[in-house]
């Protein structure tokens, strides 16, 4: 039989509770599957959706985004920004013919090491049963996107 | 590619290189993303060993590096410490980047190779987001030498005391009419059964006769605007109704008054006031204040029997006074609102506010108090009966799933406190009901030693009822305490005349709201949440505003006076230094870009985004921004920036991670 | 008008059949449409759940499915035992999906499925929030003006705690009994527990609970102890007598089952709410209902 199928995942996590909770499940010697990788922002609000949907154009078979518990939040309620990004994006996804299960939300806080563990080795599981994403033939990464960007502020007269 | 990239890969003794081939690693990064510009890769024991931070700083003066990649362990310990590297050779050490190979690959996963493979990912990420960092100077403010100090309770007091006696400015605010807070309500302290009231007000006095200290009592913070070092606090000074340049506290005003007011504040529901009145005899000022919603003046129009008796020229009483709204500039704020009590009437089965001789412990001290409503004498609710059989509950709403979960602290110090003073003044039989004896601070175990030699009964088993409902002869007209004393295992019923239920202590009922004027958050039993739980108790995650006492959680007397004097330090610091260095994370928003939208606008919890009408965009102030980057995902032309966690440092990150940037660039 | 699936329990058959004839007068009387479950069994009460808990289990949700199956929303039970196990095994039902597995499994060989959709109710909680205490207040037509009544609610109604209840001191039975124009006593014993069973397995515990809640109603001088539930019921009046032996007390208070008291301020003849069959005379209740 063909090898087992090893999801690639993108994480993102929030500088002062889940980045600290991958710390701590590092810092406890916690096991989980290999198959995640983090990005630290300062907060879950900083998320931009076109992110998510940049890692899985890019070749993320699925992204996991982490913040701090609703109520405390370092920044006070921005974690609730990104919990109705979070809704909208899972609707958008939806209309582009993904399985919205391709993207999770997680609440941890700094203290909860065992937990980011467990949600991300789950989640692991849940995207290995989705089978990879094969999201088209990636568009290669652009250079110089400001420069993009004013190309395409140039209307013609 | 014209940037020169430095990987370094640290060993970290076996931590790191016991699973991560970390030869291999900085061997691939110097090869495979050669291309993107690294010109080395280095792997090393200890990176941040003064011999690894060396061979950092080397590269950047020999090799040129515009660009550092440390891979080690988590950026929260040691990011500060390449960056400083960095700087002494030279380099801005905002182009030095952290990432994690320990916390976050060698020590979670167990297989060798998929934790190599990861690990070149990561690194991979962090050279593609490195590549659009910018060189980014601390940001300098700088400070108000001014402090607003919010609560005049014993924290509070130290705190405003220390920054006076340094010889700078302070606003002290209280809600109530005079400072002192719940210090003043006691009785005596433990464990020395000092006298609160002789310690307190000593340093009540202080603090009025202070010329560095204005203080605004009958007064609270409405609005804060600002931020570190330059705060704008909009204080509301509500009207007493009294001229305070002429009134001498002479106090005839509130003898005179004819309305009789139950104190729910002061004496705790036990004892009455005036209409017209201050809160104790010591009262800092010794101004009164009126109760408009029960002065007969302000009710009907009739009586003002205490500008009839006034006796100073002008009169004192002015019924006609308004608030006044004052403005107060401030460099950094410290809050020292203090707790409430918890409402023993949540629990239903301990009788308070039904059985009349339940008492709270705040009720207590005030009962023993020599200057309270009886006169220090422990009576009945009947103010003449002398109990000769008390029980004193423990851990009244704390410790307990149903209400609070936590340890209020204090409350055994203070049962055992209450166990003596029964003793000593009635020879009552006094019963402590407790589940833990919790006495660990300076003395205080061997308070709870004389405790039982002075003939305390003690069982350990939470109360249960306390109830009126009797059923054996001796318990009729009794208070009957059923408790399950476990170390005999067996049920009791005690009969006893007076109960006192040991409160335990909560947050404000208007903590949150009131932490939100400030922008500081509570943690999720209510208290303020600190900067670091071990390392940093009396900071918050908000720069210039501190907090001291219990508004951080339980605590005695000594340890919120430590804190209150560690938040003046720490405000001193700042004072002294005359300027205060930000994290340069901050969002600006490019006004050609901006269509003026507003979205961002609502979503800043920190006030940092103004709307400028004239220009009709929007405009961040770098001062008052956290760096959270909510806004500059929310805005949908693009056109707001965070620097340190820009859309194209993040964007790079991403596609480094997937390791798309192996893939040769098209042009 | 709304239809509730009406689970009367064993002992509104026996020993209880006051408390069924009241019922169904009130219910009446209040336009309240109690349609009786068709062929319901047995709860098991309190004995059967130590001895086999899904048996147990499974004899309660024949009871729910035989409901669910008639179409209707709110399944309503007199006694609070039954209450308590229609409650909880309903609750299950929806946590557990293993359960009703095993459940379901069992009910098809009577052609039965229970999907835990119905909505348990105690009869006093119909009264009180669907029928409402103003529209209860209107309707009245003899109220119990000076009967003071110690509302004994027993613990089963409300223990297990449901979700955000008051169980310490609730006050719905004595908001109640005020609409009926009575005057509910101050009765700090009125959530102690009965004894329940232990009245048949260990009497001696049983009794002194049962002495427990009479001298507290007596001596708050209640002229009635009202309660929600036919053991309740059982044991603090029929056993009055064993306790004076026991405890040379000389107690004569009647029990009343709410539904009787509410029917006698309704208007409607005491013979027919079962009144006159007690041990210990309903004389103070009667006096109202001329």
């Amino acid at each position: 039989m063909t090898e087992q199928f090893e999801p690639t995942i993108i994480g993102f996590t929030c500088n002062w509770c889940s980045y600290r909770a991958a710390d701590l499940a590092g810092t406890s010697r916690m096991k989980y599957a290999p198959n995640v990788r983090l990005i630290r922002m300062m907060c879950s609000g900083r998320l931009d959706p076109t992110f998510v949907l940049r890692a899985l154009s890019g070749g993320a078979d699925g992204v996991m985004i982490t913040g701090c518990h609703p109520g405390e939040c370092h920044y006070i309620e921005q974690n609730y920004k990104a919990l109705r990004r979070f809704l909208l994006l899972r609707r958008v996804l939806t209309g582009l013919g993904i399985e919205p299960e391709r993207v999770k939300l997680v609440w941890a806080s700094a203290a909860e090491g065992a937990r980011f563990a467990s949600e991300t080795t789950a989640f692991v599981e849940e995207i290995r049963k989705l089978g990879p994403l094969n999201w088209g033939k990636p568009v290669a990464a652009l250079e110089n996107l400001q420069e993009e960007v004013s190309k395409l502020e140039e209307v013609p007269a | 590619m014209s940037e020169k990239i430095g990987v370094y890969v640290c060993h970290c003794g076996t931590n790191i290189a016991g699973t991560v081939d970390v030869k291999g690693v900085a061997e691939w990064a110097a090869e495979h993303l050669k291309h993107r510009g690294v010109v080395i890769g280095r792997e090393y024991k200890f990176m941040c060993s003064s011999l690894g931070q060396e061979l950092v700083e080397k590269d950047i003066k020999e090799l040129g590096l515009t660009r550092v990649i440390v891979a080690a362990c988590s950026p929260h310990l040691h990011e500060k410490t390449f960056r400083t590297a960095c700087e002494r050779a030279g380099l801005n050490p905002y182009l030095c980047e952290m990432v994690s190979i320990r916390e976050q690959v060698s020590w979670v996963h167990a297989d060798k190779a998929a934790a190599t493979e990861k690990s070149k990912a990561v690194i991979s990420g962090g050279v593609e987001r490195v590549l659009h960092n910018e060189p980014l100077e601390p940001i300098r403010v700088p400070i108000h030498a001014d402090t607003l100090v919010v609560g005049g309770g014993i924290a509070g007091i130290q705190a405003a005391l220390e920054i006076a006696d340094a010889g700078y400015h302070v606003c002290l605010v209280e809600r109530e009419p005079s400072i002192g807070g719940h210090m003043a309500q006691f009785d005596k302290t433990f464990p020395t059964l000092d006298c609160s009231a002789c310690i307190l007000t000593p340093k009540m006095v202080d603090v009025g006769n202070h010329p560095n200290i204005t203080l605004l009592t009958w007064s609270e913070v409405v609005k804060v605007d600002g931020f570190v070092g330059n705060f704008k606090a909009t204080i509301r000074k509500k009207a007493r109704y009294v001229n305070t340049d002429t009134c001498t506290g002479c106090g005839i005003c509130w003898e005179k008054c004819p309305k009789k007011v139950v104190d729910n504040v002061y004496e705790a529901g036990l004892g009455n006031r005036k209409a017209i009145y201050t809160p104790f005899a010591q009262a800092v000022p010794r101004y009164p204040v009126i109760d408009v919603e029960n002065c007969t003046y302000f009710k009907n129009g009739k009586c003002k029997a205490c500008q009839i008796f006034c006796p100073t020229e002008p009169n004192s009483i002015n019924f006609d006074q308004k608030d006044e709204m004052l403005e107060v500039q401030a460099g950094n704020i410290i809050l020292a609102t203090g707790y409430d009590l918890f409402d023993a009437t949540r629990i239903p089965q301990y009788g308070y506010g039904k059985l009349p001789n339940v008492f709270t412990s705040l009720e207590f001290e005030r009962m023993c108090n020599a200057a309270g409503p009886t006169e220090g004498k422990i009576v009945l609710r009947d103010k003449t009966t002398t109990p000769k059989s008390v029980v004193i509950v423990h851990c009244v709403g704390s410790r307990d799933e149903n209400y609070n979960k936590y340890c209020s602290g204090i409350c055994c110090m203070q049962s055992l406190k209450f166990a003596h003073l029964v003793m000593e003044r009635t020879g009552a039989e006094v019963y402590n009901c407790y589940i833990d004896i919790r006495t660990p601070f300076k003395d205080y175990e061997e308070f709870y030693k004389r405790v039982l030699e002075e003939g305390g009964h003690f069982i350990r088993g939470k109360v249960a009822e306390v109830t009126d409902a009797a059923r054996l002869p001796e318990e009729e007209g009794k208070l009957i305490v059923q408790v399950e004393d476990t170390l005999i295992g067996k049920q009791r019923r005690i009969p006893v005349d007076m109960v006192i239920l040991s409160a335990g202590i909560e947050p404000r009922h208007d903590a949150k709201e009131v932490g939100k004027l400030f922008g500081i958050a509570c943690g999720a039993s209510g208290w303020y949440t600190e900067k670091h739980p071990k390392l940093d108790p009396v900071a918050t995650m908000t720069e210039g505003i501190y907090i001291a006492g219990c508004v951080q959680g339980p605590k005695d007397i000594p340890v919120s006076v430590a804190q209150g004097a560690a938040a003046a330090a720490r405000v001193l610091g700042k004072i002294q230094q005359g300027v205060i260095s930000l994290e340069p994370i901050k969002a600006s928003i490019n006004e050609t870009q901006c269509s003026g939208c507003r979205i961002c606008n609502g979503l800043c919890p920190f006030n940092a985004i103004a709307f400028i009408e004239d220009d009709k965009v929007s405009s961040i102030n770098p001062a008052l921004c956290q760096g959270c980057g909510t806004c500059v995902a929310a805005c949908p032309a693009g056109a707001i920036s965070g620097t340190g966690f820009s859309d194209a440092q993040i964007i790079a990150q991403i596609d480094g991670l997937l390791l798309r940037n192996l893939e040769p660039v098209e042009a | 008008m709304k239809q509730y699936a009406y689970y009367p329990g064993c002992s509104l058959e026996s020993l209880a059949t006051s408390y069924n004839l009241s019922t169904l007068e009130v219910a009446h009387n209040l336009g309240v449409d109690l349609k009786e479950i068709k062929d319901w069994n047995c709860c098991g009460a309190t004995a059967y759940f130590p001895v086999d808990e899904l048996l147990a289990h499974t004899l309660v949700a024949r009871n729910l499915a035989l409901a669910e199956k008639d179409g209707l929303s709110d399944f309503v039970a007199p006694c609070s035992a039954c209450y308590k196990n229609a409650y909880f095994t309903n609750a299950y039902l929806k946590k557990d999906p293993d359960l009703a597995e095993h459940i379901n499994y069992a009910l098809e060989a009577d052609n039965l499925h229970v999907n835990g959709t119905m909505k348990v109710r105690h009869l006093i909680e119909v009264f009180i929030e669907d029928v409402g205490l103003e529209e209860i207040g209107k309707k009245i037509t003899h109220p119990l003006k000076g009967l003071r009544v110690a509302p004994y609610y027993g613990c089963q109604l409300l223990r297990p705690r449901k979700e955000n209840e008051n169980v310490e001191n609730p006050q719905f039975f004595e908001s109640l009994l005020s609409a009926l124009g009575a005057e509910p006593v101050d009765y700090p014993s009125k959530t102690r527990c009965c004894g329940g069973s232990l009245i048949i397995t260990n009497r001696k515990a049983a009794l002194d609970m049962v002495h427990i809640l009479l001298q507290d109603a007596v001596n708050r001088k209640a002229d009635v102890i009202a309660t929600t539930c036919p053991m309740c019921n059982v044991n603090l009046e029929v056993y009055q007598g064993q306790v004076n032996r026991e405890f040379g007390t000389q107690f004569a208070i009647p029990v009343m089952y709410f539904t009787q008291l509410m029917g006698v301020a309704l208007g409607i003849k005491p013979g027919k709410l079962g009144i006159g069959k007690e041990l210990v005379s309903g004389e103070p209740v009667l006096a109202f209902a001329y």
